[in-house]
């Protein structure tokens, strides 16, 4: 019999003003008998179109039926066959755009936590499973793949051409694998140790991680053939900042996103035995509305910033960031400055942020998107007195590969040619995630690995 | 792991060392003007450093370190057979030598390091190359055999006059230029202050002039925009865009002023070197 209770078991977090104060999960995951509970709420309907919504279609209903039963390990192994990273999408998946979007519950009512159930699996299985178990290593088909960058993308590509029994190689520029998974989102939404645990299920199944490797410098596209590999994925994300290009944007305590996060998480510059230097700011304005500038501002929050002011142009219902994110910095007293443009950042005689002149908007016409463009309000200009700007308003594709790599060709924002399988302008030569779309989510770069994956699988196939 | 193979002072005080790394993915291809960057060990901070020499047969490659800042301070204490755990490059675009036939490298102390590899590569590339390589006294002098080998001409100048002329680098490049000297290009490196003054000596002549910077960064990729600088009005990333440029036309005052926003906690992590572990922090 189906629970028929119409909103989703609630997830035990840490209380708001203590959590932003420190840097540990804010969700605390689902006990063994609130998932049971959470996953009979599942009606099995025939069309499952919490599927359909899933970019790498997690077989849904069928995991929460095992997890019904109580059955959590089967859960686990139905989640994995198509998904490399549960423990990930659990957590940073915007799951109200998609599996629970569709979900016949969610019409009266709140649809079944999806997303809670699958990082309850992912979880359990971490914490009881054999570590030293043998792991299934897939019978070896003797080609070898090489990946570019060991982001969402990259990690699934890798994963999945390992279990069809390619030789996978995955090249990482930083000293840590996981891209986007370690830089940009925090501790307190993603563990790090749990991205370091999917890499290493990766590993375990035989994908070689190469870390420090500049791939376009140290070893161009042209040297990885050379050396052997027969087809080559590229999911080297969007990581280069975008500015907003008003005056004063070099003034000292005005960073990218990019710069204040990787400080924090890669960097561990929260933490007094990390060498890497941050400063405590005290009133810190972030620039955006996505889940990049959720989290610069949660983050300054917890670096002990008395008042943290997110600045978006449009109105809260066009915030582009998870509503989760939005609530949970809300709850953590981010202030929010709607319909604000900056105009200005202002310093004082040494080069120091003081404050950022603003612009107040209103919402006008659609725009081709349907979304309602933001005009000034003329006369609006007004002062918010800051001592740090972080620009979250997003990034574009790093220009080292199309620059480096003869025949591999990219679009006006930088953005590679790629068909819907991920094939680019360069014979052998695969890309997929923020390298190809431009800045979007874990996820859709996961479902592009994949869907590269099972193209280069045809490709050697064929040859 | 990247094994430190050795390790030697290159002067009488001891203020520069010179490592020599296995690395050999950046030892492959690097050239002169590109960087890498270091990480010590997990706790560490990721530093760009200038690549001094490269040995692509031994996969070796050497970098000149002034141990001043916690990072550099803490190398300082690390000996041959121990091993840092990133050392990763080549980044940066290397220097441009097409086209000229005949340059003036002007070192400032340290900063003739990374000058030296310049002009050893040029004159390699079969440029004529004076090279001005000041310094503050005599006992901090660098490389001078090896300038002198790898130079058409070496003029060494001390601020006290300890050693070589009497005078400031600027000066003496000056000093050349009015003597008739034809530079097709002056290539600047050192103190930011240094190069600041001396692109200032160049710009009345019209002499095309380089300068090579280093500023804050992480990734060294273009990810973090930590290390921007405005040239001829426009904003630039040192690590893709650069890391030289050209002298005239970067904006001196902001660069110095972006350069020192962490000198404070720089300050603070040196305490710590002594403080907790006197000496290179395991793990």
């Amino acid at each position: 019999m189906a629970n028929m209770s119409m909103t989703k078991n609630p997830m035990p977090e840490q209380e708001p003003l203590v959590r932003n104060k420190n840097f540990d999960e804010v969700a605390l995951g689902y006990t063994a008998e609130t998932a049971i509970d959470e996953a009979k709420r599942c009606l099995n309907c025939k069309q499952h179109p919490c599927v359909s919504g899933c970019p790498v279609n997690v077989r849904i209903p069928e995991f929460l039926a095992k997890v019904a039963q109580g059955e959590f390990e089967e859960a686990y192994q139905i989640v994995t066959s198509t998904n490399s990273l549960p423990a990930v999408c659990g957590r940073v998946c915007p799951q109200e755009n998609q599996c629970e979007g569709k979900c016949v519950r969610g019409i009266k009512g709140e649809p079944v936590g999806v997303g809670r159930l699958e990082r309850f699996v992912a979880d359990w299985h971490a914490e009881h499973a054999d570590p030293n178990a043998a792991v299934e290593k897939p019978v070896s088909n003797g080609h070898r793949i090489a990946v570019v960058g060991s982001g969402p993308a990259g990690l699934t590509c890798a994963g999945d051409l390992a279990r069809m029994g390619y030789d996978v190689t995955v090249y990482e520029l930083f000293h840590k694998a996981g891209g986007v998974l370690v830089y940009g989102i925090p501790e307190f939404r993603l563990p790090k140790d749990i991205v370091a645990r999917e890499v290493a299920s990766l590993e375990k199944m035989g994908v070689k991680v190469v870390t420090d490797a500049v791939i376009g410098r140290a070893i161009s596209i042209d040297d990885l053939f050379a050396e052997g590999f027969e087809a080559v994925f590229i999911g080297s994300g969007a990581g280069l900042p975008q500015f907003l290009g008003i005056p004063g944007e070099n003034l000292l305590g005005v960073y990218s996103a990019n710069e204040f996060l990787t400080r924090i998480n890669l960097m561990k510059a929260y933490r007094d035995d990390y060498d890497t230097p941050i400063k405590h700011h005290k009133r810190v304005a972030v620039v955006g509305g996505g889940n990049v500038a959720m989290d610069a501002a949660r983050c300054a929050k917890r670096l002990g910033a008395d008042e943290v002011y997110i600045v978006y142009r449009r109105s809260m219902d066009e915030l582009p960031a998870r509503r989760e994110e939005v609530h949970h910095a809300m709850e953590e007293e981010v202030q929010f400055q709607l319909l604000t443009n900056p105009v200005r950042v202002v310093g004082d005689e040494n080069g120091y942020v003081t404050g950022i002149e603003c612009i107040r908007m209103e919402l006008g016409e659609p725009d081709e998107k349907g979304r309602r463009r933001p005009v000034p309000v003329e006369g609006s200009n007004f002062v918010l007195e800051v001592d740090a700007m972080i620009d979250a308003i997003g990034t574009t594709p790093n220009p080292l590969l199309r620059m480096t790599t003869q025949g591999l060709e990219a679009n006006r924002k930088g953005c590679l040619i790629a068909d819907e399988n991920g094939k680019t302008t360069r014979e052998g030569v695969y890309a997929g995630g923020d390298a190809v779309t431009g800045a979007a989510t874990v996820i859709l770069a996961m479902g592009a690995g994949k869907t590269a994956a099972a193209a280069i699988d045809d490709y050697i196939r064929s040859k | 792991m990247f094994p430190i193979v050795s390790k030697r002072p290159l002067n009488e005080a001891g203020t520069v060392l010179e490592y020599v790394i296995q690395a050999p993915l950046v030892a492959k291809k690097c050239l002169p003007g590109q960087f890498i960057v270091l990480r010590l060990d997990e706790h560490g901070e990721r530093v760009p450093l200038t690549i001094a020499d490269y040995d692509r047969q031994a996969g070796t490659v050497t970098i000149m370190v002034q141990p001043v800042g916690q990072t550099t301070r803490m190398l300082e204490l690390m000996e041959p057979g121990d091993a840092l755990a990133d050392f990763v490059g080549p980044m940066g675009k290397p220097t441009e030598m097409e086209g000229l036939k005949r340059v003036c490298v002007v070192g400032g102390g340290v900063g003739c390091a990374i000058g030296y590899p310049v002009a050893k590569g040029m004159w390699e590339h079969g440029i004529e190359v004076d090279m001005v390589a000041g310094f503050r006294s005599k006992d901090i002098v660098i490389l001078e055999k090896e300038m002198r080998e790898h130079t058409t001409n070496l003029y060494i100048c001390t601020d006290d006059g300890s050693y070589g002329e009497k005078c400031f680098g600027n000066a003496k490049l000056e000093q050349l230029i009015k003597e008739g000297r034809q530079y097709d290009e002056v290539f600047i490196i050192g103190p930011l202050k240094m190069m600041k003054f001396t692109s200032l000596t160049t710009k009345p002549y019209g002499i095309k002039t380089i300068a090579s910077l280093c500023p804050i960064m992480i990734d060294a990729s273009g990810m973090c925009g930590g290390c921007r600088l405005t040239v001829d009005g426009e904003t630039k990333f040192a690590c893709v865009d650069g890391p030289e440029f050209d002298a005239h036309k970067v904006d001196w005052d902001e660069i110095i002023a972006r350069n020192a926003f962490y000198a404070g906690e720089e300050e603070e992590g040196k305490k710590h070197i002594c403080r907790i572990t006197g000496g290179v922090r395991n793990g």
